[in-house]
């Protein structure tokens, strides 16, 4: 299983229940992009780490909406702290997916920490998050996207990138279209 | 009237309603009022290059965001305050306690200190340094101009401003 594997069942999820997505840069956007592009998607084109936090101001301001952060073990890294404010905040509609390949996928395959030994189950368990689940295959990250709404998800996969082509819209597309549907109201 | 009042009153008069703090010691008496504003949403982060995504995913998400910092926060947000809030034209209010500037007692706090506005001017963002007669419509117009040119705009408390009485 591969991350656009991965990336396709969330899609899938967040169509279910009109989820807003926020998608860390490089690959993992332009994989979305790919597989489902709709206006709830929030494609980061740039500040590396911030997926997560994004996500939790937008959980935030937005209670009667799902927001489901797509985020990276390189990421989550670089931006551990988050971990602990997601902790103390604690919304119940936000769900922080961590494609966890092991490797800087958008750089060329340099390994994470988490392929020397970090378990980011852990950190986020020891972070103060109550709801944490690893995956370790396709099937149980289907099982596991189909119960839970809220907490973090560390979904293993293996490394590589899909080829897939470039998203065509600006910033100013991507975000204003974002916005036009967070300000919609829930169904 | 009291500093940390008035820049409360200006924070509420501005409607900000989402605030990602790291403390300052001239910030410390802010922060309760934050936690017993029921209109406010208060984010204590860990550092501020997080504050500066939660802020803008409390934009997209329809807030009137501010983060309240010292001036070293400054950087450790600069890729951030480029590459997501200049990228998206997101709007944000850094309300910056500045140190290091005249009346510093802790030399650590002077480098950063002297950096401070020639980065500000570097990442252009524009800043206004309020008195205690005008922080409230400081702030105020501050998010005007934020919202109005959707880029951050910063309102920097100096040493002096807290003595004022």
């Amino acid at each position: 299983m591969k991350r656009i594997d991965a990336i396709s069942m969330i899609a899938r999820k967040a169509e279910e229940k009109n989820s807003l997505i926020v998608c860390n840069i490089g690959l993992p956007s332009k994989e979305l992009h790919h597989v489902k592009d709709r206006a709830g998607n929030f494609y980061m084109l740039g500040s590396m780490g911030l997926s997560s936090s994004i996500g939790l101001g937008l959980s935030l301001s937005v209670p009667k909406r799902h927001v489901i952060a797509i985020d990276g073990d390189g990421s989550v890294l670089m931006n551990m702290g988050s971990l602990a404010t997601i902790a103390h905040q604690r919304p119940e509609n936000y769900l922080l997916v961590v494609i966890d390949n092991g490797t800087y996928g958008s750089t060329g395959d340099q390994p994470t920490a988490t392929s020397l030994g970090t378990d980011l189950g852990a950190v986020a368990k020891g972070a103060g998050i109550q709801d944490v689940y690893t995956t370790n295959n396709e099937k149980e990250l289907e099982q596991t996207l189909k119960k839970v709404d809220r907490g973090v998800v560390i979904a293993r996969v293996g490394a590589g990138n899909a080829s897939v082509p470039i998203i065509g819209l600006s910033p100013e597309e991507i975000i204003e279209r974002f916005m036009t549907e967070c300000a919609r109201p829930s169904e | 009237m009291d500093p940390s009042i008035s820049v409360f009153n200006g924070m509420r008069m501005t409607g900000i309603d989402l605030v990602v703090s790291v403390p300052c010691i001239n910030l410390k008496d802010i922060l309760p009022m934050i936690d017993d504003d029921p209109s406010m949403i208060h984010v204590p982060v860990t550092r501020e290059e997080e504050g500066v995504g939660i802020c803008a995913g409390a934009y997209m998400g329809g807030k009137i965001p501010a983060m309240l910092m010292q001036n070293s926060g400054l950087g450790n947000s600069i890729n951030a305050l480029a590459s997501l809030n200049k990228l998206f034209h997101i709007p944000l209010l850094l309300i910056m306690s500045h140190r290091g500037v005249e009346g510093e007692t802790i030399c650590a706090q002077v480098p950063m200190g002297q950096l401070t506005t020639s980065l500000l001017d570097t990442l252009d963002i524009p800043y206004v340094v309020p008195t205690i007669d005008n922080v409230e419509e400081t702030i105020l117009h501050a998010w005007a101009i934020a919202s109005e040119k959707g880029r951050p705009v910063a309102v920097l408390l100096e040493i002096g401003f807290w003595e004022a009485e």
